[in-house]
């Protein structure tokens, strides 16, 4: 094959909101799902054609035949009544491995622990477009509870008939089915003996209301926690098989540098597999120690064109937007009112500009892959938010059919949307293709630093009209490449120019836990701030003025409370909020930092968080979730940032590039606002985009100085 | 290549190795003990601590000759039995995870750091733990987790304080 072809089509270094074209779907026979499930009953959530198009972000390829059918998730109940249910969501972290089965334990009335999820197998559950964008609480937390509500009631259909029952009267709980009447009682197994039942679920199937929620609605524990404190749980790079080699890939010294000549004789003595294939060259060896040796022998030459550097990145970024493009893709460009006038009416004009650099997600685990051939079958166990995306890579690359892939993600370290694609698949594959063993390919930090992709860097201009009493009239908005996420502000302003332009990156860049909503919200609550302080007006009381919608409101009047907003402060002491809405749900964070003025370091001593997605699944995770986010977002807010030059990365490893660690962690303080009444959405971005601008808002509140830029303080705050 | 006697949760191994190797990779790659995790190879994140006669140590930039004849224990070796290590459940009542790539440095440091001091105070476990990292950002619930762990092993006088 050639590999040539593939490295010279970028491996879709996919960016912002992936729109890529789902490329499967599964075809119903019942007669399949048993000879594989067993007797039983399956149920099999099927999405309408309009939902899928939006989940999938522009619908399914068709083949014209078949049936027009799309499932997202299917369960099954066996005659030993063990529940196992499918969904090709992954598990990154978020713990939707619990909240998931939490869903299906509510509405079907059986112990969670008797419940197995089976998640990103791209052979065993139904496609899915990618664990990303916090969907899977809307979406398949849904799908899931409605499959094992339907399967609760076709219990009761089959009960009622065998027992000769009342329906209306029949009970089911803890995988039973008792008749209060006759005191007669009968578990799930023993209904399903010998039964082959299968069931499409209606899209009006009733579902328990959250107010009367017993296992949803909970702090579940974890359900598998015990193998992650034994270390017992084996991670994408812990896979092993017999006979296993351990790959390692030549890296060029310079980002789209092309392969001028490799030599690769002294590693083909050393008695290693050697590929060389286009601008791959890779080495498999019995041992990583072995597979790092044979690729240190290997001679290679690269050309590469010069490279910008952070010096010249903003610069760069406006000089080559795409301004002639087409804006028309989702939010790339909104109009309304007339800006122009409202501005040259407003009593103050603002004009600011924000800036946001390039940051890395490093998940702890590092990319990871396992590859094996069974004659032109291929099967890789990988971590990724996009088991059947990769499965679509790996065809690619290997101009195989897609039916001769299987992609499996073990629960992985981590993810923050930095695992969209496939690159240790590909390379694990390529190798084990030519060693005809199996191959593991593990990136090392390095690598996962350099050869990954980061969250886009952005150039952010805001032009805005206030009256004197607070109204803001006029609101014009250009974001330069770091994307649409979060782009419309949620205040009340008659007159906006709101556009997002793209621009071809200098640096491989896709998605981020939150992606552009973090800078956007950045730019937008920051400005909100100097525009309350231009009409002397308190940031809390301004924010309110110009909000009209409730569920907003409330998280920011609770955030406020909780933090006690407007208190006195000392020396060095600055309070600071950001805040709003984002995936669906509702975020307000209220920083206290304290800037020594001597040194300038700059501490964050407490954040509160109020947040609000509806109707709370699991309160204990969620809490675990913003506070995860708050300490990501407070990286990203006072010191993350990856320094490049010339196509290479300057602080790629750890001990350079600095993450928040237990001595940056301030105070966290987080009010659920539990809306029963509403459906419940993620909650895994949205918490993280107040961070940033609450604690620029707190700097400039003791300093006086109004810090425009992403990283804050990566070196203190100049003092000068 | 020398013949290495390693020590590791009691059991005795004899291995063929190059005594520069890193004992983390010989952990999981000749002795399939994967628990121990790599995250950076440079001692900066912890996620592959062990100890080492008691002592918390990176296993990634540990050679492995130098700790033959010593006792190595890493978290598969916590657990007794069926019964949990004290600071095992106390992460897991905390709920102190998230993707828990870290979960297994984050436990033996708590470890170590519960045997040279029972009662550590707050700034303590901050000090101690700063080596490693969480990027999923679980540090308070990890601090909570090592709190709990310590009144649920300290003497009896110590633990009546704790209720």
């Amino acid at each position: 094959m050639n590999m040539k072809a593939m490295s010279e089509t970028p491996l879709e270094p996919e960016r912002y909101e992936l729109r890529a074209q789902a490329p499967y779907r599964f075809d119903l026979d019942r007669r399949d799902f048993f000879k594989f499930l067993g007797a039983g009953i399956v149920v099999v959530s099927v999405l309408k054609p309009t939902i899928v198009a939006q989940e999938s972000g522009g619908g399914r390829q068709r083949d014209g035949d078949g049936l027009p059918q799309e499932i997202d998730a299917w369960l099954h109940i066996g005659e030993n009544g063990k529940v196992t249910a499918y969904t090709g969501k992954v598990e990154v972290g978020q713990n939707i491995r619990t909240s998931l089965s939490q869903a299906v334990a509510e509405e079907l009335h059986v112990p969670i622990e008797r419940i197995e999820l089976v998640m990103g197998d791209t052979q065993l559950t139904p496609f899915d477009m990618g664990t990303f964008g916090s969907r899977t609480t809307p979406t398949m937390n849904l799908q899931l509870r409605k499959v094992a509500a339907a399967a609760r009631e076709a219990l009761l259909a089959l009960a009622t008939e065998q027992l000769q029952a009342d329906r209306q009267q029949l009970r089911a709980a803890e995988s039973r089915i008792s008749d209060p009447k006759t005191n007669r009682i009968i578990d799930y197994a023993a209904l399903l003996k010998g039964q082959q039942i299968t069931k499409t679920i209606a899209a009006d199937q009733p579902l328990i209301a959250a107010s009367q929620w017993k296992v949803a609605g909970q702090s579940v524990p974890r359900v598998d926690g015990r193998d992650f404190v034994t270390g017992r749980h084996r991670y994408p790079s812990d896979q092993k098989l017999p006979g296993m080699l351990y790959g390692k890939v030549l890296r060029p010294p310079a980002f789209n540098a092309t392969l001028v000549s490799a030599d690769p004789k002294n590693a083909g003595q050393m008695g290693v597999t050697v590929v060389r294939d286009g601008n791959f060259v890779g080495v498999a060896a019995p041992s990583s120690k072995a597979a790092e040796t044979a690729l240190a022998a290997i001679h290679a030459e690269w050309k590469a064109k010069p490279q910008i550097s952070n010096k010249e990145l903003f610069d760069y970024l406006r000089k080559n937007a795409a301004e002639g493009k087409d804006p028309t893709g989702d939010g790339d460009r909104f109009e309304t009112g007339s800006v122009d006038q409202a501005l040259s009416s407003a009593d103050h004009k603002l004009h600011a500009t924000y800036t946001v650099q390039y940051v890395a997600h490093v998940p702890l685990e590092p990319r990871a892959a396992l590859a094996k051939w069974d004659g032109d079958q291929l099967t890789v166990w990988t971590g990724t938010q996009r088991p059947f995306g990769v499965r679509r890579q790996l065809a690619e690359a290997f101009r195989i059919p897609e039916d001769k892939i299987r992609v499996l993600m073990p629960d992985t370290g981590s993810g923050y949307g930095g695992k969209h694609t496939g690159e240790t698949a590909i390379e694990a594959a390529r190798l084990a293709k030519a060693a005809k063993q199996p191959v593991k390919v593990v990136w090392t930090r390095e690598e996962e630093f350099s050869w990954a992709y980061f969250r886009p860097a952005g150039v952010i201009d805001v032009v805005s009209g206030v009256r004197n009493d607070g109204t803001i009239t006029a609101w014009e908005f250009h974001n330069y490449n770091s994307g649409s996420a979060g782009i419309r502000p949620y205040y009340d302003i008659p007159n906006q120019r709101i556009v997002f332009h793209e621009v071809d990156s200098p640096l491989r860049q896709g998605s981020y836990r939150a992606l552009a909503a973090t800078a956007n919200h950045f730019a937008r609550e920051s400005h909100m701030d100097e525009l309350a302080q231009a009409v002397k007006m308190d940031p809390l009381e301004f924010r309110l003025k110009n909000l009209k919608n409730e569920r907003l409101r409330a998280v920011f009047e609770a955030a406020a409370k909780q933090f006690g907003w407007g208190r006195s402060k000392s020396a060095g002491q600055g309070f600071g909020m950001g805040g709003g809405y984002e995936k669906l749900g509702n975020i307000a964070t209220f920083a206290e930092v304290y800037v020594d003025s001597k040194s300038g370091e700059v501490k964050v001593v407490r954040v509160v968080s109020a947040f609000e997605c509806g109707a709370v699944v699991n309160p204990d995770n969620l809490r675990n979730q913003i506070e995860g986010s708050n300490m990501q977002g407070l990286g990203g807010a006072l010191f993350e940032v990856i320094e490049f030059e010339n196509g290479k990365i300057l602080n790629g490893r750890l001990s350079q590039y600095r993450v928040p660690r237990f001595s940056d962690l301030p105070v966290l303080e987080t009010v659920l606002l539990d809306r029963k009444d509403i459906p419940s959405v993620g909650a895994g971005e949205c918490p993280m985009v107040g961070s940033a601008p609450a604690i620029a808002n707190a700097i400039f509140d003791t300093t006086g100085t109004r810090l425009r830029a992403l990283p804050l303080v990566p070196n203190g705050l100049k003092t000068s | 290549m020398a013949t290495i006697r390693l020590t590791i949760n009691d059991k005795s191994y004899s291995l063929d190795t190059d005594p520069q190797s890193s004992l983390l990779t010989v952990l999981r790659e000749d002795l399939d003990l994967t628990g121990s995790k790599y995250g950076c190879g440079e001692g900066q994140c912890g996620a592959c601590t062990v100890l080492v006669d008691g002592k918390a140590q990176r296993s990634c930039i540990t050679r492995v000759g130098s700790v033959a004849g010593k006792q190595i224990t890493t978290i598969e070796g916590l657990v007794k039995g069926d019964r949990l290590h004290p600071v095992q459940q106390a992460f897991l009542d905390e709920a102190a995870m998230q993707c828990a790539y870290c979960t297994s440095g984050m436990i033996m440091s708590a470890v170590a750091l519960l045997q040279q001091n029972m009662m550590p105070s707050e700034r303590e476990i901050v000090d101690f733990m700063d080596g490693n990292v969480c990027r999923c950002g679980t540090y308070p619930r990890i601090i909570r987790a090592i709190q709990r762990a310590a009144k649920a092993q300290a003497p009896a006088v110590a633990k009546g304080a704790g209720r």
